[in-house]
């Protein structure tokens, strides 16, 4: 099957920053896959030679199988890109501005698809109003449409909800999710890693313009075997051997980071044999940010 | 299907929304240059003979007109584009830079055509130009809004902040439409200027473009037909090479 997005060793410098060292990853169709890593990781890059906005100093890339520079065309019909920056024109009201960039497209009737993604994202009741009289959400959403116009198969977010409130968060949320339903491949950078973990199917994290871990988000989750568990104890101590092997945290309790239960069962065996009660104790999983912390300190 | 069309048409709303500064402002601009210089100079010169002052002065301020609005048609949209970053949507298209400069291009004709006859049109209270030889003049509107539309559009790709492009209009555009005889005759200057003023491709336009009014002028139409057809293909395939390579659009 012809994946939904494919990079081949793909290189871009910025002067004297080398922002993608020979990146390679394809993305399978209908996949919702997430893009992470620090600023500067060189994730917009790949955004922006996906798009066109860019061109690679060596590789290749194409969408849907389409060549982003010989068959640019095509991979553009393919690709809708939500871009980081907040931009909009501002000569023009909100219906002007999806009209105009289906025209772009060479799309001449799209009145009702318009009229539809303007539902979904709340945007009917501000649809002759100017670019610059909507609010910051707004102006996001309008984004998402305008990314949507054409029916891409690939949709491309790049931060899409840096600066956003919650509603908004959550009904694009509910929005994009749809669209991955629906079969849309979904393409998602983001420095919010609850949201990754909780939308993307697949996460591949970039560091200094390289690949550094690219699996499945319940792979990553059980990349790292520390655990840790937070207890509340009825002593103000703890046996001696066990003091230095733990934490005090918040409101009293006790830390505990270990690699395998049984570790977990000596500390209860020895609390036991000291008389202390254990009066609650919590598991911790590690979740995405530890294992993003994890990597990201061990490459 | 194109997206050419959707460019166009974006590119003809934006300076029809706000026609009062893209096309009345203008207007009102080149009425005044006639009041004043008609008012001063009138009775004192004549530079053809059976040719009024203003008679004179008229298809200058025109097709003056006419190159400064298609100068400033593409070059400010593009930079105003540029510094708000909303030429991305343009950017994210499949639009080609060849559609990408014809509806940049158009735009800019569009928006100098109109100027121009809304000049004539306030004009005509002050001299009706009865029998206008309609080839010439449609020849030289559309040659002079066509180069400086495109190279509008150079400006616009190649200024980064509104003072270079400023800078642009001041010390190229603005002298050589100034200094190509819009106001007097380049025989009237000194040998010397009279050379300097045929290697000024302005010159051309705005003298073949009289020509069409009054019948003379002070160069062979036909000789300025050809420097402006030259100039067009050289500022386009300029124009085209810069889009084609994505200088200061794609990185």
């Amino acid at each position: 099957m012809t994946p939904a997005i494919r990079v081949a060793n793909l290189a871009k410098r910025f002067g004297g920053t080398q922002a993608l060292d020979g990146v390679s990853l394809d993305i399978e169709p209908g996949a919702f896959f997430g893009l992470l890593g620090p600023n500067g990781a060189g994730k917009t890059t790949l955004i922006s030679i996906l798009a066109g906005l860019a061109r690679a100093d060596a590789g290749e890339a194409s969408v849907m199988g389409h060549d982003v520079v010989r068959d640019y065309r095509q991979a553009r019909r393919a690709l809708g890109v939500v871009p980081q920056e907040l931009v909009y024109d501002p000569f023009f009201n909100v219906r002007e501005t999806l009209v105009i960039q289906s025209g772009y497209f060479g799309l001449k009737h799209n009145d009702d698809w318009i009229d539809e993604i303007m539902h979904h994202l709340d945007l009917t009741p501000h649809a002759h109003k100017n670019t610059q009289a909507l609010s910051g959400g707004m102006k996001r959403r309008l984004l998402v449409a305008q990314a949507l116009v054409h029916k891409p198969p690939v949709i491309v977010l790049d931060e899409p909800t840096a600066g956003v409130d919650v509603d908004l968060r959550r009904s694009l949320w509910a929005f994009v999710s749809r669209l991955n339903r629906e079969g849309h491949t979904i393409l998602l950078t983001t420095h919010y890693l609850e949201e990754a973990e909780a939308l993307c199917g697949r996460i591949a994290m970039l560091k200094a313009g390289r690949i550094v871990a690219c699996d499945t988000t319940r792979n990553l989750l059980q990349h790292t075997n520390e655990h840790c568990a937070s207890l509340r104890i009825d002593a103000e101590t703890l046996p001696p051997d066990w003091q230095a092997r733990m934490q005090r945290g918040a409101g009293g309790n006790w830390r505990y980071s270990f690699g395998d239960y049984t570790e977990l069962e000596s500390l209860l065996a020895a609390l036991r044999t000291a008389g202390i009660r254990v009066q609650e104790m919590q598991l911790l999983e590690p979740d995405l940010e530890d294992v993003f912390t994890d990597i990201m300190q061990r490459t | 299907m194109s997206g050419l069309p959707a460019l166009f048409y974006k590119e003809m709303l934006r300076f029809w929304k706000v026609a009062v500064q893209t096309v009345v402002a203008p207007v009102v601009t080149a009425l005044l240059y006639l009041l004043i210089f008609s008012h001063v100079l009138e009775d004192h010169v004549q530079v053809y003979p059976g040719v009024t002052y203003t008679a004179f002065l008229v298809p200058g301020l025109v097709m003056m007109s006419m190159l400064q609005n298609a100068f400033s048609n593409s070059s400010s949209s593009l930079i105003q584009s540029k510094m708000q970053g909303n030429i991305v949507f343009a950017m994210l298209s499949p639009l080609s830079y060849l559609e990408f400069f014809l509806a940049y291009l158009g735009a800019a004709i569009i928006r100098g055509l109109v100027v121009g006859a809304g000049v004539w049109a306030v004009t005509w209270a002050f001299v009706p130009f009865v029998m206008p030889h309609w080839g010439w003049l449609a020849a030289y509107a559309l040659l002079a809004c066509a180069i400086l539309g495109a190279l509008g559009i150079v400006a616009g790709i190649w200024a980064e902040k509104y003072d270079q492009l400023a800078a642009f209009q001041n010390f190229l555009i603005l002298p050589l439409t100034f200094l190509s005889g819009v106001f007097y005759s380049i025989h009237s200057l000194p040998p010397f200027w009279q050379t300097v003023s045929r290697f000024n491709p302005v010159f051309y336009l705005i003298d073949g473009f009289r020509h069409a009014f009054v019948g003379q002028s002070d160069a062979d139409p036909w000789l300025g037909l050809l420097v402006a057809g030259a100039c067009f293909v050289a500022i386009s395939a300029l124009t085209l090479m810069l889009l084609r390579s994505g200088y200061k659009l794609r990185h």
